[in-house]
C-alpha cells in the first residue's frame, strides 16, 4: 500500500493509575499535514501524547490506535519510534553520563538509520548551526543541567536527526522566549514536508503563525469537541476557550 | 534470584580454568610450618621469616571483623596458602608454560603490553610467571619486578619500605597476607623520572581452594611519577577462593602515584584488600579502584597525607550483580596543613547485590586548612537490589572545609522511556543509564580498559530487564 502514512485513532480511551483521561479521541494525522491540538491544562492533550509513544503508565482501556495501518496497541515505544513516530517531550529527562553524540548514534542504530561517521557529524555540525546550539553541546550529557531552552532545542536537533514519520511536539513552545520560539518553530519547518506529518500540542497560538497548521483540534475533558481550520486558532486568541467550550475553564498554569 | 546468578556466571568470560600444573604447593590449611615452607622455597632471609611468623601469629589472635560484609563462608583450614606454577619466571612469553600463556593470551595481556604498557608482570596462582619491562626504564634506573625478586635483588630498598605503610598486626587480613604473601609487583621510580606509559600486573588464581597472597610495593621518589594498573580474573569453581592483597604506596615529595585496579574476579572469590599510601610533601596519590567481579570484596584505598600540599584523589566504581557484596569505599587521613582530599564513588546494584560505600575521613589537630570533598552516587536496578552508606568523619581541626554529598537513585521508568521513545530497546536503555552512571570512573581509565569495562558491564546487564 502506497500513499502517506496515517496515525488514527478511533474512540481511543486511556488511563493514568486507573483514572480515565481520554475518553475516546478520533483524530488522523497523514505524513505531510500539520494539526495543532489546542485545549485548555488537564485536557489531556499531554496524555494522547504519552498514550501514542506508548509509556507504559498510560494504559489503554478503550478504542483502536494504528500508524501507517499497523496496530499500535501492543507495541513497545521502541517498535513504536521504529514505525517512524517520534514524541518532542515536555520536559525531557536527563540520562548523565550519555553525551548527545553517544546518544543520538545509539537511536539512529537501534532505528536501522546508521550512517558514516563523517556524514553523521557533517549532519549534526548542519542541524546545530540551524538550531544556534553551541558546538559544546555534542559531548554534554543529554538533558543534563539543560536549561528550558536548551532542552526544546535539543528535542528538535533530535527530531531533524532521527527524521521520523510522524512528530508530535508537546508543548515544545512552552517556556521559550520570542526568539527561541522562533528558532525551535524555523527548525520544525525545515524538516516538515511530503514526509513528516506534524501534531503540535499548544496552549499558545504563537507558535502557529510560524508553523501554520492546516487543522487545528480543540480538546477539552478528554475529547476533542471542535477541529476546524488555521482561524480556529485565531478565534481562540481572539475569545479564549470559554465562548467555544461554552464553559467556564481554570487559568491554565504558566509555565 | 538463582537464576541470575548462573546467568551471570555463565557470562563471565574467564571463568574458565587450565589444568593444574603447578610443580609445588604446601599443604592445605594454615600452620607456622606451612608458613616457614613458603619462606624457605623462596630462601628468604631470616629476617623475613621472623616477620612471616610474628604476623601468622597476629592472625591468629584478631577476630574475624564483624563489622563489614558476611565472611562466614571463609574456611582458613580449606585454602592451599602457596601453588607455585612453574620453576622460573618468564623473561620472554616464549619462556611461559604453553598452558599459562594460553590463560594470558585469552586473557589479552601480549597485546597490551606491546600497545601501550611499558612493562608487563603477569602472576598466575602464587608466583609471577612473566614479567618483562621496557628497557629504556630499566637503563634509568626504574624498578619493576615482581615482589620476591625485589626482596632478593633490591633487599636495601625493600626492607627500608616493606611494611612500613601497613603493619602486619594493621588488620586480620593484612596479617594473614604478612604471612604467607607471594609475588606481587615491586615498583621503584628513581628522583624525577616520569613513567609515562603505565605498567602493569595481572593477577590470575587457577588452583580450586587457592588463596591468592600477592603483596605490592611501589616507591616514587621525590618529583617522579608512575601509573600502574592491576586486573584480576579467576575461574569458577563450586569452592570459594580467598585474595587477600597487601598494597603499600609511598609518593615522596612531589611525587605521583596512579593505582588503577581493575578487579574482576569470578563470583566465587572472597577478594579482601587493604590498600594504603603515603603522600609526603606536594605528592599526589590517585587510586582508581574497579570493582566488577567477586563474591564479596571489602577494599578501603586509603592516603595518608603526612606532608604539606599533598593531595589524595580516590575514585571507585562498584557492580555488584545478584550474591555479590561489595562492601568498598575510602579513608583519608590528614596529618598535615594544607592537604585536600577528593573522593568519589559510584555504585550500581542488580538483583539481589549489594554494595556499601565505607568512608573514613579524619583530619588530625595539627592539619589546618584542610579541604575534604566526598561524594558517592548509588544506582539501584530493581526492587530487591540495595546500597547502604557508612561515611565516618573525625574532624580535630576547625579550619577544614568539608563537602559531603550522597545519593541513592533508581533506573527510573521515565528515563527508560525518554530513550525507548527514540528507538532503543529497553535491555540497551539500561546499558546506557549504566555505562552513563560510570562514565565519570571510566573516563579516568586509558582507553582499552574504558571499552573492557564498558563490555563488561553490557555482560554483567544481559537479563537485567524482564
Amino acid at each position: 500500500m502506497s500513499g502517506p502514512a496515517r496515525l488514527v485513532t478511533h474512540g481511543l480511551r486511556a488511563s493514568v493509575e486507573g483514572k480515565e483521561i481520554l475518553k475516546g479521541i478520533d483524530i488522523e494525522v497523514a505524513q505531510g499535514e500539520i494539526h495543532a491540538l489546542m485545549g485548555p491544562n488537564g485536557s489531556g492533550k499531554s496524555t494522547l501524547a504519552f498514550t501514542v509513544m506508548g509509556h507504559p503508565k498510560y494504559e489503554v482501556t478503550g478504542g483502536a490506535m494504528s500508524f501507517d495501518d499497523q496496530d499500535l496497541l501492543g507495541l513497545r515505544a521502541d517498535d513504536r519510534a521504529k514505525l517512524g513516530l517520534f514524541l518532542c517531550f515536555q520536559y525531557p529527562t536527563a540520562i548523565p553520563g550519555v553525551t548527545t553524540v553517544n546518544f543520538l548514534r545509539a537511536a539512529l542504530r537501534a532505528q536501522g538509520k546508521e550512517m558514516p561517521a563523517r556524514e553523521f557529524m557533517k549532519r549534526l555540525s548542519d542541524e546545530m548551526a540551524a538550531l544556534r546550539i553551541d558546538e559544546s553541546f555534542r559531548s554534554r550529557y543529554i538533558n543534563d543541567g539543560f536549561s528550558g531552552g536548551e532542552k526544546k532545542r535539543s528535542e528538535i536537533l533530535q527530531l531533524a536527526m532521527l527524521r521520523p514519520r510522524l512528530a508530535i511536539l508537546d508543548e515544545t513552545d512552552s517556556g521559550l522566549d520570542v526568539d527561541a520560539l522562533r528558532t525551535v518553530a524555523e527548525g520544525v519547518m525545515r524538516i516538515a514536508g511530503p514526509d513528516i506529518g506534524v501534531l503540535v500540542i499548544t496552549h499558545y497560538p504563537r507558535i502557529l503563525e510560524y508553523l501554520r497548521p492546516h487543522v487545528v483540534h480543540v480538546m477539552h475533558d478528554g475529547r476533542v469537541v471542535m477541529s476546524g481550520g488555521p482561524d480556529l486558532a485565531r478565534r481562540i486568541e481572539r475569545e479564549g476557550y470559554e465562548p467555544i467550550l461554552g464553559t467556564a475553564v481554570p487559568e491554565p498554569a504558566r509555565v | 534470584m538463582a537464576v541470575q546468578a548462573r546467568e551471570l556466571t555463565k557470562d563471565y568470560k574467564y571463568g574458565f580454568h587450565d589444568e593444574d600444573i603447578s610443580v609445588f604447593r604446601t599443604a592445605k590449611g594454615l600452620s607456622p610450618e606451612v608458613v616457614a615452607a613458603i619462606s624457605q622455597h623462596k630462601s628468604e632471609p631470616e629476617w623475613m621469616l621472623k616477620f612471616r611468623l610474628k604476623a601468622l601469629d597476629h592472625f591468629r589472635k584478631r577476630p574475624m571483623p564483624t563489622w563489614g560484609a558476611d565472611l562466614s563462608g571463609i574456611d582458613f583450614e580449606n585454602i592451599y596458602y602457596y601453588v607455585k606454577p612453574v620453576d622460573e619466571m618468564g623473561r620472554t612469553w616464549d619462556d611461559v608454560p604453553e598452558s599459562i600463556k594460553r590463560t594470558f593470551d585469552r586473557l589479552g595481556i601480549p597485546e597490551a603490553e606491546r600497545n601501550f604498557l611499558a612493562g608487563v608482570s603477569a602472576q598466575y596462582d602464587s608466583e609471577v610467571v612473566y614479567h618483562n619491562i621496557r628497557e629504556d626504564l630499566e637503563k634509568i634506573g626504574v624498578i619493576f619486578s615482581d615482589c620476591d625478586t625485589g626482596l632478593r635483588e633490591h633487599e636495601d630498598i625493600f626492607r627500608k619500605y616493606f611494611g612500613t605503610v601497613i603493619p602486619p598486626n594493621d588488620n586480620k587480613f593484612a596479617a594473614l597476607n604478612s604471612a604467607v604473601w607471594s609475588g606481587g609487583s615491586f615498583v621503584y621510580v628513581p628522583k624525577g623520572v616520569q613513567v609515562d606509559i603505565p605498567l602493569q600486573a595481572y593477577f590470575r588464581i587457577n588452583s580450586d581452594n587457592m588463596g591468592q597472597f600477592e603483596r605490592t610495593l611501589i616507591i616514587a621518589d621525590e618529583g617522579s611519577s608512575v601509573h600502574y594498573i592491576e586486573g584480576c580474573t579467576a575461574p569458577n569453581y563450586s569452592s570459594d577462593s580467598l585474595h587477600s592483597a597487601v598494597v603499600e604506596l609511598i609518593a615522596h615529595k612531589g611525587a605521583k602515584i596512579r593505582y588503577t585496579t581493575i578487579q574482576n574476579w569470578s563470583d566465587n572469590v572472597y577478594n579482601l584488600v587493604t590498600k594504603r599510601a603515603i603522600a609526603h610533601e606536594g605528592a599526589t596519590v590517585e587510586w582508581i579502584d574497579g570493582n566488577l567481579g567477586s563474591k564479596v570484596t571489602m577494599k578501603y584505598p586509603s592516603v595518608y597525607l603526612m606532608g604539606e600540599h599533598s593531595h589524595a584523589e580516590v575514585m571507585s566504581a562498584a557492580f555488584a550483580g545478584s550474591g555479590q557484596h561489595q562492601d568498598a569505599g575510602s579513608k583519608a587521613i590528614h596529618v598535615a596543613p594544607n592537604t585536600t582530599s577528593n573522593i568519589v564513588s559510584r555504585s550500581i546494584s542488580k538483583g539481589s547485590g549489594r554494595t556499601s560505600y565505607r568512608g573514613h575521613i579524619k583530619v588530625l589537630p595539627k592539619a589546618h586548612d584542610v579541604k575534604v570533598n566526598v561524594r558517592c552516587d548509588a544506582l539501584l536496578l530493581d526492587e530487591e537490589s540495595r546500597s547502604d552508606t557508612y561515611p565516618y568523619m573525625d574532624i580535630d581541626n576547625p579550619d577544614v572545609t568539608v563537602g559531603h554529598e550522597a545519593t541513592v537513585s533508581k533506573v527510573g521508568e521515565d528515563q527508560i522511556f525518554y530513550l525507548t521513545s527514540r528507538g532503543i530497546g529497553e535491555q540497551d536503555a539500561t546499558a546506557l543509564i549504566v555505562n552513563g552512571f560510570f562514565e565519570p570512573f571510566v573516563k579516568e581509565l586509558p582507553m582499552e580498559y574504558a571499552v573492557e569495562l564498558n563490555r563488561l558491564l553490557a555482560l554483567s546487564m544481559e537479563g537485567a530487564i524482564g
